[in-house]
């Protein structure tokens, strides 16, 4: 079983989603999803162990060989993000029991559970693969899951959030086919290797760099980098909690994922940043949403928007590693990768805590939860401590790295952009603090702490949120040889 | 216990003491008195360490690599006990004044009150024990995040507004500027290694090391540097046992002793010699030292002109590291523990004041002289140490600071020692004068209902009074170890 | 002669900018799943316009053995998959449309936006 581990990593999350949606009681259906995350946590542990102690894992399908058949081709980038991807789906599934059973109507539960593995088995799927074409497929079994998820929410404005994130993720999809299908016409192949050895041939064609362009396009829709991250605010705000905190920390993430893939393995580092000069086009844009979405999240009145604005901001600091296209900048970027999932998991989680026991998240609803909710505000402030990278936390680890990064190529008003951007993580996590801890709480408003069930699964993310963040060498470690595979140097 | 693992222990004790005060929580009594005996046990740990340090031992203790080549480690020298020292025998004495005064002015939220007391004495010990810029930034910074709840202790809106400005300050200038100058100092000397001698010379030309040498002395908000000085008096809303034992001594001396030690260890004695932006530096200290005796001369409120006093002195410090040589160096060290005993001596009888007579402002306090007379005493005494008059230790200092300035040729910055202690022996004296030969004024209330403070904060001043007189006598100890940490190695 | 592979990719890019245009421009939200699908379609095009050879044949093995020209099936099969998904988008994206209908009482992007506020 064990050679096959590549597939049914994937494979089994698909193949337990119909059987959720089937079984009908909406308990039975959460233990199905439960048992396919777990599963594919288990699996994603397995092949990172496996990927460091032997190298990078080729799986035919359907024993047809590359570049015939479909690879999966799992290295260390890979089978960090899918540990990433698995993980966050670990924790989510029993905090989702509670929090979902409360959001979600009780005849639509099954579904759910459904439209959750659909999407993990999708995002497992973009991390694994080999093939490009495969990437659009996975990409869009993720997608139109989570529109169903997000479209799930209980404000009818989570309707519209929906169908805006269809209409702008389908265009980006699209794209994303415009690009491989460009990339077929002038290679005869859809396998990521095979393309990475037979593009710098043609590579003066002008149809290569038409087929960059529509990727880097249809891909940072996907990823939301400023400014083509206008579907993400409304889709993070009103999605059932649960929903928002699994697609915050993954689905961006993948995306990222795939453009360290896409410009590094298939194109090349080379193509990306000396021919097409990306860095040109990324920084700005990194710098611009590290600053401006701050900015914006500072005037957020809807906690959930504010972090979801964060998120834009915090996009740019991984665009802004990977867009120095060095070592140490990638290495930030994957980092911080898995950094921000651990820390934006906790903190929607949280709020989630706060929507099931307020029924809201709007700030001024906050007043007193310091003393209410004693665990959920903490938690909360774990989070956002992290989120404002102070030492003994992830965001620490990742903001060494970054600054670092840009020290090195002599950008030190870069690395000042990063810092600014940090004490305006410090604002508007502050303003939420501020509310919970120095206003009293309405006397006449009965609120109780959040159940242990979701509690225990939001501390989960907190500690390991400060656990990597105090014993970072393992993480930093696998970032800086992954991203020594994905630079093609130190091998 | 091997020594190094008594490191980890000295730090270790006050979070220990901090979860005795949780779970002693609904016995106040028991509460206080683990405080107390935690924080004697503290303090036997450090002086424990006096025989190695003395020995030209220098423990070690390696906890974990946080980044690749990052250690989170603890190694005491000379300095750091200094530091270390001061703060753990006045946690016991300022803890046993709090009990007094918590309880004579019927404050709440005691056990939280206490609770961070203990965690930011673990913050403070962790500062000084710290063996390299990252573990001494990651303490730092937990000083400043656990000292915010001391600070806006009274959670009114104008400790929180207080609360703002104090974290506002003390986080952009450590992240917005000491973060930067560690990773630059990590970038260019591979390492982050408090080391003998300094690590930074001839790693880079000198307008580079100059620009690390400012970003570091402004990066430690702590220290008060104007124009960064502003959180000092802002954090004043806190209840005096804070302002007593943070903001006279742990934190601000996190800051001073931060500057000193990157001074020594980072720079080194020599590479600071040679730098332009040392000479401006000392004069940006000089004008904060006039400033800060130019403002408190004209506050009314007791505890506003005790706080500007300090920034005063604080800079007193930071001008010792910048004159570059060794009586520099021990008078700016001695300077740490004199102030310390000074100033807390000040701020206990200013609480002291507060819970008897209920008085803030200085022009009402007097004829209070004759009702108070221990504690005008002792504020007499602890004024004179920060003057540095005899017979209170601050003279030695003052005396050490003095021949500085003369020995690297400053005798402008003489000039201004000489004035502050001027300006100093009027806007301290003028207190205790007025109080004892002053009538009262007409509508005071200070006839027979007002009596000394409570036994337990009499005591505490009478011990740190008498403490400030008999450094004055014996001040061996603190010289003893400053000469130690400017030669590098046994006695 | 007017060479047709390349007529087709005037068609492409034709329907392409149609459909990316309705998508944008239009606020009935029925309208721009509409131009989605064009837009969709028209990259269907394009793929199958890539694998077709002038004057190949299907893909086939002939049992002779023979020298054939053929088209390239792969484009086609992936367009299969690719149509697929365009339905399973068309679908999902109408049952939105239709959920939207019933909670706002419209499907014009405007009215839902005044609704909102």
């Amino acid at each position: 079983m064990s050679q096959h581990l590549p597939v049914l990593l994937v494979a089994v999350p698909l193949f337990l989603a119909p059987v959720a949606a089937l079984v009908g009681r909406w308990k039975l259906a959460w233990a199905v999803a439960a048992a396919g995350c777990w599963w594919a946590f288990a699996a994603s542990i397995m092949l990172l162990r496996r990927v460091m102690d032997e190298g990078t894992i080729h799986y035919a399908m359907g024993g047809w060989e590359a570049p015939y058949g479909i690879e999966y081709r799992i290295d260390l980038v890979s089978a960090f993000v899918a540990l990433i991807v698995a993980a966050i789906g670990a924790v989510v599934i029993p905090y989702a029991r509670t929090s979902i059973a409360k959001e979600v109507s009780e005849d639509r539960g099954a579904l759910f559970y459904s439209a959750f593995l659909l999407c993990l088995s999708g995002l497992l799927g973009i991390s694994v693969t080999g093939d490009v074409f495969n990437v659009f497929v996975f990409l869009e079994v993720s997608s139109l899951s989570a529109y169903a998820m997000i479209a799930l929410g209980q404000d009818r404005r989570a309707l519209t959030a929906a169908f805006q994130y269809l209409i702008m993720g389908s265009t980006g999809a699209t794209f994303i086919v415009i690009g491989i299908g460009l990339l077929y016409v002038m290679t005869g192949t859809l396998n990521m290797a095979d393309l990475a050895e037979r593009l710098p041939a043609v590579s003066d064609n002008r149809t290569i760099p038409v087929a960059f362009t529509f990727l880097t396009v249809g891909i940072t829709l996907k990823l939301a980098l400023f400014p083509l991250h206008l579907w993400l605010p409304n889709a993070y705000t009103y999605a059932p909690s649960a929903v928002t905190a699994f697609i915050a920390s993954t689905a961006t993430k993948v995306a990222v994922y795939l453009l360290l893939r896409f410009f590094f393995t298939v194109f090349g580092a080379a193509f990306a940043f000396e021919q097409m000069q990306l860095d040109m086009v990324l920084m700005p844009l990194a710098l611009v949403a590290i600053l401006g979405m701050s900015l914006v999240a500072i005037y957020q009145e809807n906690v959930k928007r504010l972090l979801a604005f964060s998120s834009v901001a915090q996009i740019g600091y991984m665009v802004l590693g990977i867009s120095f296209g060095s070592v140490l900048g990638v290495t930030s970027g994957i980092l911080h990768l898995f950094n921000h999932a651990l820390m934006k998991g906790a903190l929607f989680m949280a709020m989630g805590c706060v929507m099931y026991s307020v029924g809201s998240v709007r700030i001024e609803k906050m007043a007193g939860l310091g003393k209410v909710m004693p665990w959920t505000m903490a938690a909360f402030v774990g989070g956002g401590l992290s989120l404002i990278g102070v030492p003994f936390t992830v965001g620490f680890v990742s903001k060494w790295y970054l600054v670092q990064a840009a020290l090195e190529q002599g950008m030190w008003p870069v690395a000042a952009v990063v810092m600014v951007g940090s004490l305006m993580a410090l604002v508007y996590i502050w303003k939420v603090v501020e509310v919970a801890y120095f206003q009293a709480a309405d006397p006449d408003h009965q609120i109780r702490e959040a159940p242990l069930s979701m509690l225990v699964p939001t501390w989960v993310l907190v500690l390991a949120s400060f656990y990597f963040g105090i014993d970072a060498s393992t993480t930093a470690s696998i970032a800086t040889r992954a991203a020594e595979t994905l630079l093609g140097v130190g091998l | 216990m091997s020594v190094g693992l008594l490191v980890g222990f000295c730090v270790l004790l006050p979070v220990l003491g901090a979860v005795l005060v949780l779970v002693l929580r609904n016995y106040p009594n028991a509460r206080e008195a683990a405080t107390l005996l935690v924080g004697a046990a503290t303090f036997y740990h450090v002086l424990g360490l006096l025989h190695y340090i003395r020995e030209g031992a220098r423990p070690r203790l390696d906890l974990l690599e946080v980044v690749p080549g990052v250690q989170l480690a603890f190694e005491v020298e000379p300095l750091g006990l200094v530091f270390a020292l001061v703060a753990s025998f006045l946690w016991p004495v300022t803890t046993l004044y709090s009990i007094g005064y918590m309880r004579g002015h019927h404050e709440e939220n005691q056990t939280r009150f206490f609770f961070f007391f203990a965690i930011a004495i673990a913050g403070a010990l962790g500062v000084a024990f710290s063996a390299n810029l990252f573990t001494l930034f990651a303490f730092y910074e937990f000083l400043t995040f656990c000292t915010f709840p001391l600070v806006t202790h009274h959670q009114t809106e104008e400790a929180k507004k207080a609360g703002r400005i104090y974290l506002g300050i003390l986080l952009s200038t450590s992240v917005g500027f000491q973060l930067i100058a560690i990773i630059w100092t990590w970038q260019l000397a591979g390492t982050v290694e408090f080391t003998e001698g300094g690590i930074l010379a001839g790693t880079a030309s000198a307008g580079v090391l100059g620009a690390i040498l400012i970003l570091f002395v402004f990066g430690v908000g702590k220290a008060a540097v104007m124009p960064f000085h502003r959180w000092l008096p802002a954090a004043m809303v806190a209840p005096t046992p804070v302002s007593a034992l943070l903001h006279a001594v742990a934190v601000v001396k996190a800051g001073v002793f931060t500057v000193l030690k990157v001074s020594l260890y980072v720079f080194g004695i020599d590479l600071l010699a040679t730098l332009a932006a040392t000479d401006w530096l000392a004069w940006a200290a000089g004008a904060t030292i006039i400033l800060g005796s130019l403002v408190a001369f004209k506050q009314d409120n007791l505890k506003a002109r005790l706080a500007y006093s300090t920034i005063s002195q604080l800079s007193y410090i930071v001008l010792g590291a910048l004159l570059a040589n060794e009586w520099g160096i021990i008078g700016g060290g001695m300077h740490i523990a004199m102030h310390a005993f000074g100033k807390i001596t000040l701020f206990f009888a200013a609480g002291a004041i507060m819970v008897a007579a209920h008085e803030k402002k200085i022009s009402r306090m007097h004829g209070l002289g004759r009702t108070m007379p221990i504690t005008f005493a002792a504020f007499f005494v602890g004024s004179l140490s920060i003057i540095g008059l005899p017979p209170a230790g601050g003279s030695w200092s003052k005396w050490f600071l003095g021949m500085g300035t003369l020995e690297a040729g400053q005798y402008g910055l003489l000039v201004v020692l000489m004035l502050s202690s001027l300006l100093g022996l009027y806007y301290l004296l003028e207190v205790p004068v007025k109080a004892f030969f002053f009538a009262p004024p007409d509508d005071a209330h200070h006839g027979p209902g007002i009596k000394e403070a409570p036994l337990p904060s009499l005591i505490a001043i009478v011990i740190t009074a008498s403490a400030t007189v008999a450094f004055f006598f014996w001040p061996d100890l603190w010289h003893e170890l400053m000469t130690l940490a400017v030669s590098g190695g046994a006695s | 002669m007017i060479d047709v592979g390349l007529f087709n990719y005037w068609a492409v890019i034709v329907l392409m900018m149609v459909g990316f245009y309705t998508l944008i421009a239009r606020g009935n939200l029925v309208k721009k799943l509409i131009g989605l699908n064009v837009f969709q379609t028209s990259v269907i095009m394009m793929y199958v316009t890539m694998g077709k050879i002038e004057g190949g044949t299907a893909p086939i093995l002939v049992e002779s053995g023979e020298h054939v020209v053929y088209s390239n099936p792969i484009p086609h099969v992936l367009m299969l998959t690719a149509i697929v998904v365009g339905v399973a988008t068309l679908a999902l994206g109408l049952s939105l449309v239709v959920r939207i209908n019933e909670a706002y009482g419209t499907i014009e992007e405007d009215a839902i936006m005044d609704e909102a506020l």
